[in-house]
């Protein structure tokens, strides 16, 4: 590469970053390939997310499409975040009341159910259910756009595709998540209480302080504030994936998929670190 | 060959108004899996002037019009729009750049969840906010009035065919009334009559807006109508480049053979 050359690719904003198909039983055939593919698909998301990362805070905002997407993220998630908020709380109010009886501790019901809850199960369904439903339509779409060549129209148009598309995105993600899990620890809290009272009555209002008596913010708060982690993976893994889809029909049924597995992969590890580190952090 | 590229040169230098070329490619190398897509491509277009680029399927024709606008990048060369070398800029910068070009895509790249309407509007939108909501819309109307589209403006790309997607996509890549127009296959898959109408309304922009316009196309008529110098890519070069007459009184045994079976 001459001079000029090597000025141009040293200076140039990259293009969306290009994919090399990794074949995966190709790839642990050949030890190197995973290993290759492994740092390749992690350096692309670097650059991707860097490339993000500009748009986003470099006008002009998008604020149009993202108040669109926080409705698609936000409000259209809410009845299916809700049901398994609602599921949720029924299932842990069944098996605490009966692992509870055992040690006679049925006292220790209404806490037992808001720990639960709030602190453990409403954040991950809430991310699980929002990388389902949000993280395969975020990758399905960005990816039709891609083999559709409607990316690269927008950005012919001399509009930011990062900016418009992929920032907006991740945002309502990483705003919504949050909310979410509020409206599903919300109806868990709910119907775990409506289960007990079924079998066992007691007044709603004595559920509330038994359950939240000498609880912090603490307690509560870095929990519930953790999805907004889960809601940036889940934006930028299916933004991603969407955004490099190549081979037509076929690719973008692989990135929808990509998009949900990675997304909800990497929500469940990251849950680990988040849980040591709230530990430490707001004991 | 080369006096017939050289002659195009000249052609082109004298009738520039400024002396500089709206699109000026010097050397240009692309080079995709070790192969060379383009190798070593010199080409300009001034004010005005139509240039048609052939060439068989796969010899790097629209890759060529997408370094133009920075969709790809050069390995090596240059590409430079109104002077200025596009290889060395960001994104932002790049965006200043492409406002001044339009781009009609092969398969039109319409926004499948907008209305045709919405469609054009889209660039107006972005670029132009100071117009009001309703001088976009008469805009709007305009743009897609001038391109026969005037009754089908809420209508989806997908309720619409390929000839009046096309049709649709130009309006959108004349929104912002560039001064370079990109077309990639404007009539590639439309039947006769519908292509002699875009290349029409090609002709008629041309008259109305002296754009300078680089056609990628496989349709060598639609190429002698619409432009008025053509050029022929194999393996990567440009192996001519002149008029229709030029192409046609060449000894090259790739282009007599290209003229003969078009």
């Amino acid at each position: 590469m001459n001079d000029r050359g090597q000025t141009a690719a040293a200076s140039f904003s990259p293009p969306l970053p290009e994919r090399r198909i990794v074949d995966i039983p190709a790839a642990i055939a050949s030890p190197g390939g995973l290993v290759d593919g492994f740092f390749e698909w992690f350096g692309n998301l670097g650059i991707f997310s860097w490339q993000v990362l500009k748009a986003a805070v470099t006008p002009p905002y998008e604020w149009r499409e993202l108040i669109r997407q926080l409705d698609e993220v936000g409000s259209k998630s809410l009845p299916l975040v809700a049901l398994a908020g609602a599921a949720i709380g029924v299932v842990i109010s069944l098996e605490a009341r009966y692992s509870l009886s055992r040690f006679g501790a049925k006292s220790m019901f209404p806490a037992t159910l808001v720990y639960s809850v709030i602190q453990v199960m409403g954040p991950v369904i809430t991310g699980l259910v929002v990388s389902g439903r949000v993280g395969a339509g975020i990758g399905a779409e960005l990816a039709s756009m891609k083999v559709t060549e409607q990316i690269d129209a927008i950005e012919a148009s001399a509009i930011n595709p990062y900016r418009l598309l992929a920032a907006t995105r991740i945002l309502a993600c990483i705003l919504m998540l949050p909310l979410l899990t509020v409206a599903a620890d919300g109806c868990g809290l709910l119907t775990g209480w409506f289960a007990q009272t079924l079998v066992e009555p007691l007044s709603f209002q004595q559920f509330i302080s038994s359950g939240f008596s000498g609880a912090t913010f603490n307690a509560f708060l870095p929990p519930t504030l953790k999805t907004a982690v889960y809601g940036l993976i889940i934006g930028l893994v299916s933004c991603f994936q969407g955004m490099r889809t190549r081979g037509g029909a076929a690719g973008v049924g692989r990135a929808a998929t990509n998009s949900v597995v990675l997304a909800s992969l990497f929500l469940i590890l990251a849950d680990v670190v988040l849980v040591k580190f709230i530990l430490v952090f707001f004991p | 060959m080369a006096t017939a590229y050289d002659n195009a040169m000249k052609q082109e230098a004298a009738t520039d108004d400024s002396g500089v070329p709206f699109v000026a490619v010097e050397n240009l190398r692309k080079v995709f899996a070790g192969r060379a897509v383009l190798d070593g491509v010199n080409l300009s277009v001034s004010r005005g002037k139509t240039l048609a680029v052939l060439g068989r399927s796969g010899t790097g024709k629209s890759v060529l019009l997408r370094l133009l606008i920075g969709l790809e990048r050069p390995d090596s060369g240059s590409v430079c729009i109104h002077g200025q070398d596009i290889a060395g800029l960001a994104l932002d910068q790049l965006g200043e750049i492409r406002k001044r070009i339009g781009f009609l895509f092969q398969h039109a790249a319409l926004y499948d969840s907008l209305t045709v309407a919405e469609n054009v509007a889209f660039p107006l939108q972005h670029h132009r906010k100071e117009m009001s909501k309703s001088e976009q819309a008469d805009r709007v109307n305009q743009l897609l009035a001038e391109v026969g589209m005037e009754e089908d403006l809420e209508k989806m790309p997908s309720d619409i065919s390929g000839g009046m997607q096309k049709r649709v996509g130009l309006a959108r890549a004349l929104a912002l009334e560039p001064e370079i127009l990109l077309l990639d296959e404007p009539t590639a898959g439309l039947d006769p009559i519908s292509s002699g109408e875009i290349d029409e309304l090609i002709l008629k922009l041309q008259r109305e807006r002296m754009m300078a316009s680089i056609v990628v196309t496989h349709n060598l008529h639609s190429a002698r109508t619409i432009a008025n110098r053509l050029a022929i890519l194999n393996e990567g070069k440009v192996v001519i480049q002149g008029s229709f007459e030029d192409l046609q009184q060449s000894d090259i045994g790739f282009v007599k053979e290209f003229l003969k079976q078009s």
